[in-house]
C-alpha cells in the first residue's frame, strides 16, 4: 500500500469554469453530494485516510523570513488566487493505478447543470520508508 | 482522592503515579476482600509511595523536610466532591492557554484517555500527550498549585472553569458531520462535567446559566443538520426533531439563573435560547422578548457578536432596514471584513428583498468563511438569491 495526496487548486475545469455561486442551487446540492458519496466510498474500501477543504484564498498569507529581521508576511488578494489550494485528499491505495482512478471519479465531479468538471487533479505520492524486499 | 494529595503534595504528576500505583497494589490485595473503606485504604497506599518516591529522590534532605513537614493530621476524610472541584479549578489555572486547560480538564477531571482526547481535536496522540504534559508542568511552576484560590480570586477561577467547558462543548456542537462522532461525545462530555459542577456548586447563577445554555443549544442538534451533513439554519429546522426533555430542563434552569444577582452573561443567553426552543415555529418566536434579552446582554458583554446576533432580533421586530442601520456600525469595528458580518448582511437584504445585494453578500461571507459546511450554506444561498433574482428580473 502507497499513500498519495490528491491536491486540487481552484481553478476550474474544462467543465466549468464559472465559480460555484453562479450555479442553479440543485447543482451546487449535487456536487456537495458528489463529495460525501465520494468519500464515504473511500471510507467504505479501507482506502481514506484524510480529505480537507482548505479556506479560501483572499484569507492566506504567505510569509517568507531569515530569521533575522522582521518576517515578511504578504495578504490577499492575489492575483495568481485561482493557484492556490482549494483542498485535498489522502488515501492509502495499493497502486498508482487505483490512485488515478480516485483521482479521475473526483475530477469528474458534477458541476454547473451536472455537466462533469473535469478539474486537473495532481497525484502525488507521500514519501514513506522503503518497501521491505528493497 | 487525586485531588486531596495534590493538595498536600503539590506535584500533580508524581501524586498521578501514586495514585495509579494504589489502584494497582489494590487489584491484587483486595482479592482476599474488599477493606471496610476502600478510599482510605488507596489513600493510605498512594501517600506511602509518595514518600517513598520524595524519600529517593536526589534532593532527598529538602523532600524530607517536606515530608515531616507536610505529614497530615489524622483528618476527617475529604470527600470525593470537595477533590474533584479542587481539581477542576486547578486544571482551569489561569497561567495555562485555553487549549491545555481544556485538556487538561478532559484528562484528569474527566477521565478521558489521551487517545479519546486527540481524536476528538483532530491531533496525532503524541502531540495531544505533549500538550497535557506541558500543561501539567506549567502547573508544577507554580506556587499557589495546591491550594483552593483565596475567596476574592475564586468568582473569577469560576469563570475561567465556565468558560473551559464552554469551549468543550462548542468544539463537540460545531462539528461537521464527517469526523462527527467524537466530537459529539465532547458536548456531551461538557454537559456532564458542568452538571457535576453545578452539583458542587447549587444556587450558582452562572453555573445554572451554563448548564441550561448547553442543555438549550443540545435539544436542538437532531435538527441542525441534513442528511448530507448540510446546515439547516434555526429559521428552518423542524422542531419536532428538538428533544423536549432536554428543552424543559434547560429552561427551568434557564429561569433560576435569570434570578441570580447579579445578572450573568450565561443566564441571558440561555433565557435567549430559551425563548427560542420554546416557540413552535419561527414566526411564533417572541422577537421581542428576545431582542430585550439582548439588549441587556450587549449592556453586560463586549462582544461585537452579540451585537451582530441583537441585529436579526431587530430585523424581526422592527424590520430589515433599522437592522442594517445597525450593521453599518460594526463595519468599523473587530468584526469588518468577518465573514458573520457579511452573512447577516446577506439575511437582512434578502429580507429586505434585495436579492442582488443578499447574493453579493453570501459571496462575500463564503469567501471569508473556514468552516466547510458553512462555506456550502453559504454558497446555496448566494445562488438561490441570484435564481430568486433573475426570476424576478424576467417576469
Amino acid at each position: 500500500m502507497a499513500r498519495y495526496m490528491l491536491l486540487q487548486k481552484y481553478e476550474g475545469g474544462a467543465g466549468c469554469d464559472i465559480p460555484m455561486y453562479e450555479w442553479e442551487p440543485q447543482d451546487i446540492g449535487a456536487h456537495i453530494q458528489f463529495q460525501v458519496d465520494l468519500n464515504a466510498e473511500l471510507v467504505a474500501s479501507g482506502e481514506f485516510v484524510d480529505a480537507q477543504g482548505l479556506a479560501g484564498p483572499d484569507l492566506a498569507k504567505i510569509v517568507t523570513a531569515n530569521g533575522v529581521a522582521a518576517p515578511v508576511v504578504t495578504d490577499g488578494p492575489y492575483l495568481e488566487a485561482k493557484e492556490f489550494l482549494a483542498g485535498y485528499r489522502i488515501i492509502d491505495v495499493d497502486s498508482l493505478d487505483r490512485a488515478l482512478a480516485i483521482a479521475a471519479s473526483a475530477s469528474a465531479a458534477p458541476g454547473a447543470k451536472g455537466v462533469p468538471i473535469e478539474q486537473p487533479i495532481e497525484v502525488r505520492e507521500i514519501m514513506a520508508a522503503p518497501p521491505s524486499d528493497a | 482522592m487525586l485531588g486531596a494529595l495534590t493538595r498536600r503534595w503539590g506535584d500533580f504528576a508524581a501524586c498521578e503515579d501514586a495514585v495509579q500505583e494504589a489502584l494497582f497494589a489494590a487489584v491484587t490485595a483486595w482479592a482476599d476482600g474488599v477493606p471496610d473503606d476502600p478510599q482510605a485504604w488507596l489513600t493510605r497506599v498512594a501517600q506511602r509511595r509518595l514518600v517513598d518516591y520524595y524519600r529517593s529522590d536526589l534532593a532527598r534532605r529538602r523532600r524530607e523536610e517536606q515530608v515531616t513537614r507536610a505529614e497530615p493530621p489524622p483528618s476527617p476524610e475529604v470527600g470525593h466532591s470537595d477533590d474533584t472541584l479542587v481539581l477542576l479549578l486547578l486544571c482551569c489555572h489561569p497561567s495555562l492557554t485555553p487549549a491545555s486547560a481544556v485538556a487538561l480538564t478532559l484528562r484528569a477531571v474527566g477521565g478521558l484517555t489521551t487517545t479519546e482526547i486527540a481524536r476528538a481535536f483532530l491531533v496525532p496522540e503524541k502531540t495531544m500527550a505533549q500538550r497535557i504534559s506541558r500543561a501539567k508542568q506549567r502547573l508544577r511552576e507554580q506556587d499557589d498549585l495546591f491550594a483552593l484560590p483565596p475567596d476574592e480570586a475564586l468568582p473569577e477561577r469560576l469563570r475561567i472553569v465556565l468558560h473551559v467547558l464552554y469551549l468543550i462543548f462548542n468544539e463537540g456542537y460545531t462539528s461537521t458531520s464527517g469526523d462527527g462522532l467524537h466530537r459529539v461525545e465532547l458536548s456531551a462530555e461538557a454537559i456532564r462535567l458542568t452538571r457535576m459542577l453545578a452539583a458542587l456548586r447549587p444556587g450558582n447563577a452562572e453555573v445554572s446559566g451554563l448548564l441550561a445554555l448547553m442543555l438549550l443549544t443540545d435539544a436542538r442538534r437532531p435538527a441542525r443538520t441534513g442528511p448530507s451533513g448540510e446546515l439547516v439554519p434555526l429559521a428552518e429546522q423542524d422542531r419536532t426533531l428538538w428533544d423536549g426533555d432536554l428543552v424543559a430542563e434547560g429552561a427551568a434552569l434557564a429561569a433560576e439563573a435569570m434570578a441570580g444577582h447579579p445578572l450573568g452573561e450565561y443566564a441571558l443567553q440561555a433565557a435567549i435560547a430559551a425563548v427560542h426552543d420554546r416557540a413552535p415555529s419561527s414566526a411564533a418566536t417572541d422577537w421581542r422578548q428576545v431582542l430585550a434579552l439582548y439588549e441587556a446582554l450587549e449592556r453586560l458583554s463586549g462582544n461585537p457578536v452579540v451585537s451582530l446576533n441583537k441585529a436579526v432580533a431587530v430585523a424581526m421586530v422592527n424590520g430589515p432596514a433599522a437592522a442594517l442601520e445597525l450593521l453599518a456600525a460594526l463595519d468599523s469595528g473587530p468584526l469588518a471584513q468577518s465573514h458573520r458580518l457579511d452573512a447577516v448582511r446577506a439575511h437582512l437584504h434578502e429580507m429586505a428583498g434585495d436579492l442582488s445585494a443578499a447574493a453579493e453578500a453570501y459571496v462575500r461571507a463564503a469567501e471569508r468563511t473556514t468552516n466547510l459546511t458553512e462555506r456550502d450554506y453559504l454558497t446555496l444561498r448566494a445562488a438561490q438569491a441570484r435564481r430568486k433574482f433573475a426570476a424576478n428580473f424576467i417576469r
